[in-house]
C-alpha cells in the first residue's frame, strides 16, 4: 500500500493465474493447478472488453426503445397496454410507489448507464501512466462495477414474475415485450465485458524505481 | 506464518501472484483466522477458516434442501374476489414450457435455481475428498474453477428484490401471499453469505495441490518449449 515500486510477476518474468494466483514460467500458456488460460497483463486483452461492451450497448438500445411488457387485463375489457422501462417507472410515480420507482431507475437507468462509462474509462486509461493513488481509485471503481453490475437484472426477473402471475388467473395475460429479452442480454454482456477486463492493467503504468527501457509501461 | 518453503524466481515455485494487480508475494502457510493481504492493492489474498470445508460442505447440502423446498413449494398466493391461488415456481416454469418465452424461462430458472444447486455439487464434489484428508477426485481443479467462474451468474438474492418490486407493482390490484418458498430463497441468501464467509479459494486451491491431484495429463506438456 506504499509508493515502494513493487516487485510482480511481470517484472520478474513470470506469470501469475488470475484464477487460482499460482505463479508460473512467461512462456507457459495454461496453469497445471487450476487448468485456467494464462494471459498475460497487456493491453491486447481489452479487445474483448470492447467487444462486449459494444455488444452490450447494442442490445441496450432497444431495451429502451421497445416495451417490457405487454399487459391484457381482465379479458382485455379495459384494453391492453405496452410500457417500456420509462413509462413503467412514470405509472410508479403516478401510483405513488416513490421509492420502487428509484429503486427501478437506479437499477435499470443509472447502474447500466455508469457501467457503460465506467468501463469504457478503465478500458481507455489502462496501462497509461498513472500515479499510485489513481492506481488505487481506479481499481475501486472496477470492484463496484464488477459487484454491481448483475443487479441490473432485477427488471428481468419483475417482468418474469409478473408473466407468472398469469397462472394465478392475476389478469387475463402479461406478456415480456421484446425489451425484456434485449435487456437480459445487454446486462449479461456488460458483465462479460467486466469480467474481461483484467485489472493489472490498472497497475502497469506505475513508475519503476529502476528503469531499464523495456518494461514498464506499453 | 513461517514461509513454509524456499520459493524460486524462474519458475514460480512457492510464489503467488495478485489477481487484482500482479504483485509478487511468498506463499505462507497461515494460521486460521488470519488474514494475507496484498502489499499492493490491499486485496484480501488469503483469509482460511478453522472447519471450513465442513461448515462449506453442510452449507451446500442445505442450499440443495432449500432450493428442492423453492421449486415445488407455493411461491406466491394470491386472493382475488375469494378466490384463492397458489403456485409454485415449478409449476410456472412448465406453463411456459411450449411457449416461445422458453429460452427467457430456461435463462431465469437457470440463473436462480441451476447454478446455485449447480455450484453446490461442484463444491462438495470438491471438497468432500479434501475434508477427509484423502486425495481429490480426479476432476477437482476443474469442477473448483467453475464453481468459482460461475459465481456472478447465480442470481437468487437478486430475483427475491425482483419478487418485492414485482409485488408493489400488483399490490393494488389484488392481495398477494408469499409462499414458503419464497422464504425459503430468503433463507438461501443467508447461507450463501455464511458460505462466503468461509470460502477461501487460496486455502482450497492449496489444499488441491497438497493432497497429490494429479492434472489431467497436461504436466507431461510442462517441458515444452515458447
Ligand atoms: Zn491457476
Amino acid at each position: 500500500m506504499s509508493d515502494q515500486p513493487v516487485m510482480t510477476a511481470h517484472r520478474a518474468g513470470l506469470i501469475g493465474c488470475r484464477s487460482c494466483g499460482r505463479v508460473w514460467p512467461e512462456e507457459q500458456e495454461t496453469c497445471d493447478r487450476c487448468g485456467a488460460d494464462l494471459v498475460p497483463p497487456d493491453r491486447r486483452g481489452l479487445q474483448k472488453v470492447w467487444a462486449w461492451w459494444l455488444a452490450g450497448l447494442v442490445m441496450y438500445v432497444p431495451a429502451n426503445l421497445f416495451p417490457m411488457m405487454r399487459t391484457q387485463t381482465f379479458a382485455g375489457l379495459q384494453g391492453s397496454t405496452e410500457a417500456t422501462i420509462l413509462e413503467g417507472m412514470v405509472e410508479l410515480i403516478h401510483y405513488g410507489n416513490y421509492d420502487i420507482a428509484v429503486i427501478v431507475f437506479v437499477a435499470s437507468v443509472i447502474v447500466p448507464l455508469a457501467k457503460f462509462l465506467s468501463i469504457a474509462w478503465l478500458a481507455m486509461v489502462a496501462g497509461q501512466p498513472a500515479t499510485v493513488e489513481q492506481a488505487h481509485a481506479r481499481l475501486k471503481i472496477y470492484e463496484v462495477v464488477e459487484f454491481i453490475g448483475r443487479w441490473s437484472m432485477i427488471d428481468v426477473f419483475v417482468v418474469a414474475i409478473l408473466s407468472a402471475l398469469v397462472q394465478l388467473g392475476f389478469v387475463a395475460s402479461i406478456h415480456p415485450g421484446p425489451a425484456a429479452v434485449s435487456f437480459a442480454l445487454s446486462v449479461a454482456f456488460t458483465m462479460l465485458s467486466a469480467q474481461s477486463f483484467d485489472p493489472r492493467l490498472i497497475w502497469r503504468g506505475l513508475p519503476l524505481r529502476s528503469r531499464t527501457g523495456h518494461e514498464g509501461q506499453d | 506464518m513461517d514461509a513454509r518453503d524456499t520459493f524460486d524466481l524462474t519458475t514460480g515455485r512457492g510464489l503467488i501472484a495478485c489477481p487484482r494487480c500482479d504483485a509478487l508475494h511468498v506463499e505462507e502457510e497461515l494460521q486460521p483466522g488470519e488474514t494475507a493481504r496484498c502489499i499492493r492493492c490491499g486485496g484480501v489474498l488469503a483469509k482460511p477458516r478453522g472447519g471450513a470445508f465442513i461448515q462449506l460442505i453442510a452449507l451446500s447440502f442445505t442450499t440443495v434442501v432449500l432450493m428442492m423446498g423453492a421449486i415445488f413449494f407455493p411461491f406466491l398466493e394470491i386472493s382475488r374476489m375469494g378466490f384463492g391461488n397458489a403456485t409454485s415456481l415449478f409449476g410456472v416454469a412448465m406453463a411456459f414450457a411450449d411457449g416461445v418465452l422458453l429460452p427467457l424461462v430456461l435463462a431465469v430458472m437457470a440463473m436462480i435455481v441451476g447454478l446455485p444447486v449447480l455450484r453446490s455439487f461442484l463444491l462438495v464434489y470438491t471438497l468432500v475428498p479434501l475434508a477427509q484428508g484423502r486425495a481429490p477426485y480426479r476432476h477437482a481443479a476443474r469442477a473448483f474453477r467453475w464453481s468459482e467462474e460461475l459465481r456472478p451468474w447465480s442470481m437468487a438474492e437478486i430475483f427475491v428484490i425482483g419478487t418485492a418490486v414485482a409485488l408493489v407493482k400488483v399490490a393494488g390490484l389484488a392481495t398477494v401471499h408469499l409462499g414458503p418458498a419464497f422464504w425459503a430463497f430468503c433463507a438461501l441468501i443467508l447461507v450463501n453469505l455464511a458460505s462466503r464467509g468461509f470460502m477461501c479459494q487460496t486455502t482450497i486451491w492449496d489444499a488441491i495441490e497438497d493432497a497429490g491431484l494429479r492434472t489431467d495429463g497436461r504436466e507431461m506438456a510442462q517441458g515444452r518449449t515458447p
